[in-house]
């Protein structure tokens, strides 16, 4: 006998004990596949035997196998199986999970049983007890197909058990995770035959009358560049002509030009033709009456050939799924009567609405799947995504539209209706906001679930990022209080490492640690730019008003944003902001901006200045705090030693001489912020310094190198420089010491003339070394800046010593998590995935930026 | 950072024998981050000055004591003004440098320990935020000292920026010496209201000896407990019965007297939400933005609440809300009454849906105005409870609190303070999309111009 189980079923063996499941079960299966009632038994009493802990035995089963369901792995249930309520409660489990239930049945000779059971020393029940077991098999028998099991095997011997060689796995039919494509999609027809056979054309296919041979009905459909075409299904009822259009999908399905599932009103036609007693509705009776005058045989054939279609199909390696209605994520490649029915009816609340139709639930709103859904049933005006699912069905026979979707180009190819061959029982939807799509509709709300707890995101740059509950917790807060509307937010910025420290007694950072970061990984080309000292900003400007409805679903929130790094809108003033903003706008309208870029929008990543601007409370309540409270101080302190000195006491010159260097740290504590703070009276006061272009439409310019990053940047402040500040940058090659030299001497002369000091970034935007992707950027900042950072006597020798043992390797680990998230927010949105996609990458950086770091790096 | 006591008692180089410190010798002291010097500036029979001066390592600072003043792990912890100004490191300093003459002992002349002397004492720098320069006065002038304080601008380079909080003070009294430092001991620190370790049970009993004698019965005992025992309610509340026993009851008459006439805005409010809630019958109750748990504490007394949830953006004052209801140690039966769970306003969230009755006290106002449309659509149009009371302040009434600058608003965290018609407005439009009936009613006393503090609105589901 050849035993054939579906690829992903619950198998139970069914037998007496010492029928010998458990050793056929081992002989068949992987070991994690078999779930054994002895072993759970073993597990939660330490006695496999021991019959008082069947009820947790069984509830520990139950469990492993509703896990291991619902990750789609075939399982095997190694208990007795032999009552029907054991039974049942398992094919509950498999109808739940949409899995195929399958009985192997090992119905042995009671000798043969009880011979084993005598051999095991653990197993001292008696006879009755395998007797009793074999008469409710027996009694079980004819009622296993009942029961729901798809399949049924029973072994009678030893010699039959000795007999199976192997057990066969079936692909389920819905598989057909092979074909790659390219596909054309085809809704709902309805019998609009000449739209159809519009519609091919209009793809590409080329439709000729040949020979008839049984199977083609004298049609034959080809497309040069062996495309496939797939139907949604509901093929017939209400329109003009559903034996032609049932003919041609015959033929193409026949020659494999196409697939098909099966649609509601294919299913009730195949009952009518079949004879059973369905009412003449919502169009049957028309296509009842096309096929009167149809042969017998071809009769047969149809009712053959909707017999023969399945429910929906898993394609392109999973990538793809179709069927009529839809397909919700957990029941994508699975097999019972609820994914049947859902695939051919939808979601429906059970409720009947005003036109007496049943009232739909929007499943496609809460899809979270990885596999594009392409689905009909219910006529729209248009097709739109939402979620990554598509309905295509544009009511052509209602005298919409008949539209295809090409796969993988996700392009819809339409044709109009020639006629309203049907009136709809309700009018098509109309959307009530028409101004946004379904999915910035949609995107209107995001959910608290798709944020909240251990998250794993997987981006482009770094694979799956972890973001633990606690940072979640954290970002929810800064993110839902203080960030602006989520639907700007499409990039945050990382945080950056510093270089390591120099090995000079005098820096605590020196440039050639930040070249040699490089160096040492073999970039041979780096670019080093002046590091403003201002706040991050990240702009996102449209060119117009109708750009930011349209790309960003928003209304009545200006043409642009300019935000900081934690999210948060950086001008408390609204006006000021618009003001400053439309200068941005102006300036890239001026720079030609939007047509060299071929954009409506733009996001730049950005240096704002002055700190003082952003930065005031900080300013005031701890740098001039600290500045303020210790001159004071200092100035009493070195009046009361001075007095001290001359009373010649041993000690009090050195505590002079000490306490008079912790003066003149100080002045200079309080030089080094002023050198960042200047007071905002008019917009010009500002001065905004872009250095990343990021993305425009269809682009994330990870893909550019900084030096036209730079360039770029500097024709926008060219054509603005009251408020545009250009960014000095040298580029400089590794190998070239007289290039290191010169660029070390720059960072002198920008350090000491107060500048924060500069960062230094791989020529290429993305670089990867051996250790993978390395730090997009390292800043190397100047003496008298670190003095605001670490301390106004931080370059004290003995202080510097102890701040020179300082690890990196925490913020570098962020700096290039964050990274790798921000630039997949920036993809995301580019690609115009939902909101909630793009919030996930973005949320994922707050949450990162939560992470214990000493600050000072 | 410095502390000069001068004296010009006769003779003044009793104060070398009172402090026990040698006056031609300069003397350290090892503190647990630094060091601190004691010498004579001047010493002679007409007048003696002594100086405590601090010299902190701001490096071990960080590395010896975590989570520095609660301000948690930010730059603050390493770049403040703590080594240069009267904190409570230069209370420890002096506890250390002078603890004989503090425990009022003198071993070579101990009948100088009671001897009233004229001394003048110099702080620089003595920071005293929230309260300034009448704080200051307030501390020390009903201990009998005269006071000349100079104020610090922030940055002369900013004036714009203003005043900082730091002051030079100079206090002169005819006092013992132990007397003078035990008050320098405790009010340095509680005008500073920050502290550099961890408080603990321990600090009641230093409060309560070094207070000894003369807090008991100072004018301002309570906030100089409250801020010596810094963001510790409850220690403070611990040693404030203390320090009142003795006088107990004469203590609850008065402060029963005063919460009649002031109880506060919030407890009127936190009321009036409690009773309109009771009046809707709801049984299963969420608290959008419970906080602390204030209203969740009220409503776990009423027994027509069986189920009460509460939610708040903040976990830091979710679990001080579990703290306040004794989670750990609460009995299963009211265990089971009460969850409490973090979320925000603006996603949608199921488990927001299914509640008969819904609290949002004081918590629009938290949100920019542009995210109210997600908070309408959550709350109205998706958790869809069929009761929901809403209250926000009345900015119109602004104009009557004295210390408020015209057009600021009462917390630096409100986006909003909504006019009554502006709250009007859109509770109309809300009620209006989202099928629910609202009434309006004002909290607090009401003003005949202006209308009262705050403003309720009462959704019911259903027109």
């Amino acid at each position: 006998m050849e035993i054939k189980v579906p690829e992903l079923s619950l198998v139970l063996l069914i037998g007496a004990s010492g029928s010998g499941k458990s050793t056929f079960a081992k002989k068949y299966f992987d070991k994690h596949e078999v779930v054994s009632s002895d072993t759970c038994r073993g597990m939660v009493s330490n006695d496999e035997n021991n019959q008082a802990a069947t009820g947790d035995a069984f509830d520990l089963l139950n469990f492993i196998i509703a896990k291991r369901l619902k990750n789609g792995l075939l399982t095997v249930v190694d208990a007795t199986n032999v009552q029907k309520e054991s039974r049942k409660k398992l094919i509950h489990l498999a109808r739940q999970y949409h899995v195929l239930p399958v009985a192997i049945i090992l119905d042995l000779p009671q000798s043969v049983c009880e011979e084993r059971n005598e051999q095991r020393e653990d197993r001292n029940f008696g006879g009755y007890v395998i007797r009793q077991q074999k008469q409710q098999l027996k009694r079980s028998l004819k009622g296993l197909k009942k029961e729901g099991f798809r399949k049924v095997y029973v072994l009678n011997s030893e010699e039959e058990v000795a007999a199976i060689t192997h057990i066969t796995r079936e692909k389920l039919y819905n598989d057909k995770k092979d074909l790659h494509g390219p596909f054309d999609i085809i809704g709902d027809i309805h019998g609009c035959y000449d739209e159809t056979i519009e519609l091919l054309e209009k793809l590409g296919y080329q439709i000729t009358s040949v020979q008839e041979n049984g199977t083609n009905y004298g049609i034959e459909v080809a497309h040069p560049e062996k495309r496939q075409v797939i139907f949604l299904g509901d093929l017939v009822d209400r329109g003009p002509n559903s034996p032609a259009v049932l003919k041609l999908v015959m033929s193409m399905v026949h020659s494999g030009m196409a697939l098909c599932v099966s649609g509601n009103h294919d299913l009730k036609l195949q009952k009518k033709l079949n004879g059973k007693n369905v009412q003449l509705k919502h169009g049957l009776a028309e296509t009842i009456e096309q096929l009167a005058q149809a042969s017998d045989q071809f009769i047969e054939e149809v009712k053959e050939f909707l017999y023969s279609l399945i429910s929906h199909y898993i394609l392109d390696n999973g990538k793809l799924a179709v069927a009529h209605a839809g397909i919700k994520e957990e029941m994508q490649g699975r097999g019972s009567g609820a994914v049947r029915s859902f695939c051919l009816y939808g979601e429906t609340t059970g409720e009947i609405d005003e036109f007496g139709l049943p009232v739909r639930y929007n499943w496609a709103s809460e899809y979270r799947g990885k596999a594009k859904v392409v689905y009909g049933h219910t006529p729209v005006p248009k097709a739109e995504w939402l979620n990554k699912t598509i309905n295509i069905d544009t009511g052509c026979v209602f005298g919409g539209a008949l539209t295809a979707l090409r796969y993988p180009e996700e392009e819809l190819v339409a044709v109009k209706a020639k006629e309203v061959y049907c009136e709809p029982v309700k009018p098509l939807e109309v959307s009530a906001e028409a101004n946004l799509s379904h999915q910035q509709i949609y995107d209107d709300l995001l959910n608290i679930d798709d944020v909240i707890g251990k998250r794993i995101v997987q981006t482009r740059l770094r694979s799956n990022l972890t973001i633990r509950e606690e940072n979640s917790i954290a970002a929810l807060e800064v993110m839902s209080r203080f960030a602006i509307n989520p639907k700007w937010l499409i990039y945050l910025p990382p945080t950056m490492s510093p270089c390591a420290t120099s090995d000079l007694p005098n820096y605590l950072e020196h440039p050639l640690q930040a070249i040699n970061y490089y160096k040492k990984r073999k970039v041979e080309k780096i670019v080093c730019e002046e590091k403003h000292m201002g706040s991050r900003a990240v702009l996102v400007i449209c060119k117009d008003e109708q750009t930011v409805l349209e790309r960003f679903g928003i209304e009545n929130e200006g043409i642009g944003v300019c935000y900081t790094r934690t999210g948060r809108n950086f001008f408390n003033d609204q006006k000021i902001e618009s003001v400053f903003l439309k200068r941005v706008q102006e300036a890239l309208t001026k720079a030609e901006f939007w047509e060299k870029h071929q954009t409506n929008w733009v996001c730049l990543d950005a240096e704002l200045m002055p700190w003082s601007a952003k930065a005031q409370s900080l300013l005031k309540d701890q740098y001039a705090a600290v500045g303020a409270s210790a001159k004071n101080a200092l100035i009493e302190v070195a009046q009361v030693l001075q007095q001290t000195t001359k009373r010649n006491i041993e000690g009090v010159d050195e505590l002079l001489n000490k306490f008079s260097k912790k003066s003149s740290a100080i002045d200079k504590f309080t030089a080094a912020y002023r050198n960042y703070c200047w007071e905002i009276t008019s917009l010009e006061d500002y001065k905004l310094a872009p250095f990343h272009i990021l993305a425009t439409e269809g682009q994330v310019h990870v893909d550019k190198h900084h030096e036209w990053h730079m360039e770029n940047s500097k024709e926008i402040c060219l054509a603005d420089e009251q408020i545009f500040k250009i960014t000095p940058y040298k580029i400089v090659e590794t190998k070239d010491e007289d290039s290191i030299n010169e660029v070390i001497n720059w960072w002198m002369e920008l350090t000491e003339k107060g500048g924060e000091g500069m960062v230094v970034k791989p020529y290429d935007f993305l670089t990867y070394g051996t250790e993978g992707l390395l730090q997009p950027a390292v800043k190397c900042r100047g003496s008298e800046y670190l003095r605001i950072i670490y301390g106004a006597e931080y370059d004290t020798p003995t202080n510097m010593e102890r701040l020179k043992d300082r690890g990196l390797s925490k913020k570098r680990s962020l700096a290039l998590r964050e990274f790798a998230l921000g630039i997949e927010g920036l993809e995301r949105f580019v690609r115009k995935e939902p909101l909630r996609r793009i919030h996930e990458s973005i949320f994922g950086v707050l949450a990162l930026e939560s992470e214990e770091v000493d600050p000072r790096l | 950072m410095l502390l000069t006591i001068t004296t010009t008692h006769k003779n003044a180089s009793d104060l070398g024998f009172l402090l026990h410190k040698h006056p031609d010798k300069l003397q350290t002291v090892d503190l647990a981050v630094g060091k601190a010097h004691v010498f004579y500036p001047e010493s002679s029979e007409e007048k003696t000055t002594v100086a405590l001066l601090l010299d902190i390592d701001p490096i071990d600072m960080v590395r010896g004591v975590r989570n520095l003043a609660g301000k948690g792990f930010s730059l603050g912890q390493y770049v403040n003004d703590r080594p240069y100004v009267a904190s409570s490191f230069l209370s420890v300093a002096l506890a250390k440098a002078f603890s004989t003459a503090m425990n009022g002992k003198c071993k070579n002349k101990p009948e100088l320990v009671e001897v009233e002397m004229p001394f003048e004492a110099k702080i620089a720098v003595l920071p005293a935020p929230r309260g300034g320069a009448l704080l200051i006065r307030k501390f020390f002038e009903p201990l009998g000292y005269q006071l000349a304080i100079e104020r610090h601008v922030l940055d002369e380079q900013f004036t714009e920026w203003g005043d900082s909080k730091y002051y030079t003070v100079t206090i002169t009294n005819t006092l013992k010496l132990k007397d003078l430092l035990s008050h320098l001991y405790v009010l340095m620190p509680a005008l500073d209201n920050d502290k550099h370790y961890f408080v603990s049970h321990d600090e009641i009993n230093k409060l309560l000896e070094k207070g000894k004698g003369w807090l008991e019965n100072h004018p301002e005992k309570e906030q100089i407990t409250k801020r010596y025992l810094i963001n510790l309610n409850t220690l403070s509340r611990q040693a404030l019965e203390r320090l009142n026993e003795g006088d107990e009851q004469h203590e609850e008459e008065v402060t029963s007297a005063q919460n009649e006439k002031k109880e506060t805005l919030h407890q009127q409010r936190l009321k009036l939400v409690l009773e309109k809630l009771k009046a809707t019958g709801a049984q299963n109750v969420i608290d959008l933005g419970c906080g602390e748990g204030k209203l969740i504490r009220m409503m776990l007394k009423e027994k027509q609440f069986q189920q009460i949830t509460g939610m708040d953006i903040s976990y830091v004052a979710l679990t001080k809300c579990k703290e306040r209801l004794h989670w750990e140690e609460m009995a299963p039966k009211q265990k089971e009454r009460i969850d409490l769970f973090q979320g925000a306003l603006t996603y949608k969230d199921k488990r927001l849906e299914g509640f008969e009755a819904a609290t949002i006290v004081e918590v629009i106002e938290h949100m920019d105005e542009n995210r109210l449309q997600a908070f309408e659509r959550v709350v109205f149009e998706f958790a869809q409870p069929k009761s929901i009371i809403l209250t926000t302040p009345n900015g119109e009434y602004n104009v009557l609190y004295e210390n408020l600058e015209a057009g600021t608003m009462r917390h630096t965290d409100h986006r909003f303070e909504w006019s009554r018609e502006a709250f009007q407005t859109w509770a109309n439009r809300v009620a209006q999309n989202n099928n629910y009936r609202v009434q309006f009613i004002p909290i607090g006393e009401v003003d005949e111009k202006v209308g009262a503090p705050s403003q309720m609105a009462i959704f019911t589901y259903g027109n």
